[in-house]
């Protein structure tokens, strides 16, 4: 997904609704990755011809499959899962839309056909745990997915994040320094109201040595990016601002130097939000585990 | 004795009307699809608990909340001297409570009294926010002319009420201090002491007034009563129930339409065949009939503070979504074919629907579905359900999503992503490092 820094990220995705994309053409990354070690990224389908068994399965989501931006954070949770030694697999070309979007648009029938499509894959593998790039996708695997058939342990990678500091295996020194950065967590809807995941993205930022602050509107008041319900695939309803710069006033409002996201389409709401607010020399925005690897020198 | 005839008259007359039309917003309630929320009982008490009788969710507005709980317990509490003010009607008694409770009654008295002061202060102060300070939650697009009135109103009523309570203390205070005919000593007047010396001195005079004042008190709170069905003020019955029934799964999950199940798997499975041929019926809602029981006594319930839109993203940015909107058109529109079903009978149908002729499509697609209203509901109302059910209703019904739905829904069935990628080409991300 070729973004450019003018203009609306999300605009560009919403082109993409209709356009036939060319697929093969590389795009150099935005914010360089320090590369200390070759990232290998093995599927289910390795796995299983290998006759192993993961312990724990990567959802990588849509967006953080195609979308540009978003590829950056889950080659991150790839780097953090590999650096710490665990055993894992993603699905590959075998995974597909969970169906969320289509839910929230009201579409239950593609819902449904989705989920149970992936339902099949999921236990034709018998996948019992599962973590996710994704808030969206977490919250449709770990509460829609039970009644279709569909049961595994899932979590976002914000709480897989929560767990290896809490088990020592993520340490914060090796990497790069936050001293003297403002950071603040934008919770996402599907996390924190959705699901009462509020501490597992801040657990991940409390490790570093910046200054937390909140926004105004935090936690259960937080105020959403715009993206949710299938608005992240349509224009917004008349009115007179976007709900992106809105939140942006927000960061503004307390100096933040970083907006810790830890959804794919927040990222691009924030962004879009930051750009329009002509803040992109002071604000960055970046994924909780983004942040980690970077905190961690991986 | 003549005005213990009266009492019960008016007493009889005020429960009927009350239970009848209480009893058409039950048959309006339940005009409403099948739910099933009879599961956990221990953790619904639990929740009512917290949420209902402990008011939990208002403290988010200290001031607010702190008001409330004024007139909240003291509307419950000086409720314990209503029983005593029944029980004197009914059988010509003054201070039956007086006697057995002994220096009991004294302190009960006095802090009726106190909460009635505090009732006071706190229905004034309502009063200012909305009309003086003019706080913005409690204006908007669906806020017309008679939910502004209907607030004022509630408020207005209780001052009468508690000035009523007040001043028939006062006069009290004074025929006993009098020793004035039954006028026994009983009570403690700490607030109504202070107001007795702007009272006449005579007796009768005196007498008249706490007659005048003990009757409208009295009357006035039965006419209350007989109010609340055509109010907002219903809330302070529907709450406790409501929030019983809350929806007790995480607030991410939306129901999966066990009829679209049954159809996916046919679809999928064409030796699968459906447990039992479900009601046809229609995917989503159209109309306040294809609701919940729930949705609808979720919109009986809803008090109009406006907490769900002030906190609404969409509406936050100029959009025509209100959730507050979205519970009293749900409300109107029951209400309407309630009506409609006591003029015409059963099957009667007009050609108006909660969709279009009420709520709108642009109000419909601006929901981010973010859960903010529904977490700032102070008695959990769900006006996302309603949403979601209504939308579920245009796409799968009329196929009337807007067009870059469309769009994604078909990349979603056609790529398995909601863009136009080849899932192909799903895995590529790991090779462009």
């Amino acid at each position: 997904m070729n973004s450019i820094n003018s203009g609306s990220d999300k605009r560009i995705i919403m082109e993409e609704l209709n356009q036939d994309i060319p697929t093969t053409e590389t795009i150099k990354s935005e914010i360089e990755d320090s590369k200390s070690e070759i990232l290998v990224v093995p599927t289910m389908a390795q796995m299983a011809a290998e006759g192993k068994t993961p312990e724990i399965l990567f959802w990588v989501g849509c967006a953080g499959s195609f979308d540009e931006r978003a590829q950056k954070i889950t080659r991150s949770i790839c780097k953090i899962l590999q650096h710490v030694g665990m055993s894992y697999a993603v699905l590959g070309t075998e995974e597909s839309c969970t169906g969320d979007p289509a839910k929230r648009a009201g579409n239950e029938f593609l819902f449904q056909m989705q989920a149970m499509v992936n339902i099949d894959v999921l236990n034709g593998y018998a996948v019992k745990k599962i973590v996710t790039g994704c808030p969206h996708c977490f919250n449709t695997l770990k509460n829609e997915y039970p009644q279709l058939g569909g049961n595994y342990d899932v979590i976002h990678h914000t709480q897989l994040i929560q767990q290896l500091i809490d088990e020592g295996k993520l340490k914060t020194q090796d990497g790069e320094s936050f001293k003297g950065k403002k950071i603040t967590y934008h919770d996402a809807c599907y996390l924190g109201r959705g699901n009462n995941v509020y501490e597992a993205p801040r657990a991940a930022l409390e490790v570093l040595d910046a200054e937390l602050v909140e926004m105004k509107r935090c936690k259960s008041n937080g105020l959403c990016c715009g993206a949710g319900g299938a608005q992240m695939f349509k224009e917004p309803e008349k009115g007179k601002r976007e709900i992106s710069d809105e939140r942006i006033d927000d960061a503004i409002a307390i100096q933040a130097n970083i907006v810790a996201s830890a959804c794919p389409f927040c990222m691009t709401m924030l962004r879009d939000g930051v750009k329009h607010h002509e803040k992109e020399d002071e604000i960055q925005v970046l994924d909780i585990a983004e942040i980690t690897v970077k905190a961690n020198g991986l | 004795m003549i005005a213990q005839i009266i009492f019960l008259l008016i007493l009889a007359t005020a429960v009927f009307l009350f239970s009848k039309n209480a009893g058409k917003i039950r048959r309006n309630i339940l005009l409403g699809k099948d739910l099933d929320r009879s599961d956990n009982p221990a953790e619904r008490w639990k929740i009512m608990t917290k949420v209902a009788l402990g008011q939990s969710k208002m403290v988010k507005r200290p001031v607010a909340a702190v008001m409330h709980i004024f007139i909240y317990v003291g509307f419950v509490i000086i409720n314990l001297e209503v029983l005593e003010i029944m029980i004197d009607g009914l059988f010509g008694s003054h201070r039956i409570f007086s006697k057995p409770l002994g220096s009991l009654y004294g302190l009960l008295i006095g802090s009726f009294e106190v909460l009635a002061l505090l009732v006071l202060v706190s229905c004034v102060t309502f009063l200012a926010r909305r009309n003086i300070l003019k706080l913005k939650r409690f204006s908007g697009v669906e806020m017309k002319e008679w939910p502004k009135s209907d607030a004022n109103y509630i408020l207005f009523i209780e001052i009468l009420l508690m000035t009523a309570f007040l001043t028939m203390n006062a006069c009290d205070y004074k025929l006993q201090a009098m020793h004035f005919s039954h006028y026994i000593k009983a009570g403690s007047f700490p607030i109504s002491s202070l107001i007795a010396p702007l009272l006449p001195s005579s007796g009768e005079a005196l007498e008249m007034i706490e007659r005048g004042c003990w009757w409208f008190h009295i009357v006035g709170i039965l006419a209350f009563l007989n109010y609340l069905p055509y109010s907002k003020h219903f809330h302070i019955i529907l709450a406790f129930p409501n929030v019983y029934y809350s929806k007790l799964t995480p607030k991410g999950q939306f129901t999966n339409m066990p009829t679209v199940t049954n159809e996916v798997k046919a679809m999928l499975d064409p030796s699968f065949t459906p447990p039992e041929a479900t009601e046809p019926g229609r995917f989503g809602a159209k109309d306040a009939t294809d609701l919940t029981w729930k949705n609808l006594m979720d919109s009986y319930t809803c008090t109009e503070c406006g907490r769900c839109t002030s906190v609404c993203p969409a509406n936050i940015t100029g959009k025509l979504l209100s959730p507050r909107k979205i519970m009293m058109d749900t409300r109107d529109r029951i209400t309407e074919v309630g009506n409609n079903i006591d003029k015409h009978g059963k099957d009667y149908t007009d050609d108006k629907t909660l969709l279009d002729n009420y709520i709108t499509r642009e109000e419909l697609w601006a929901c981010t579905t973010c859960n903010a209203c529904t977490d700032a509901c102070p008695v959990n109302i769900d006006p996302l359900n309603i949403i979601t059910e209504m939308r579920r209703y245009i796409v799968m019904e009329e196929s009337q999503a807007p067009a870059s739905l469309n769009n994604m829904f078909g990349n979603v069935e056609n790529n398995g992503a909601p863009w136009k990628y080849s899932s192909a080409d799903r895995f590529n991300w790991a090779d462009h490092e």
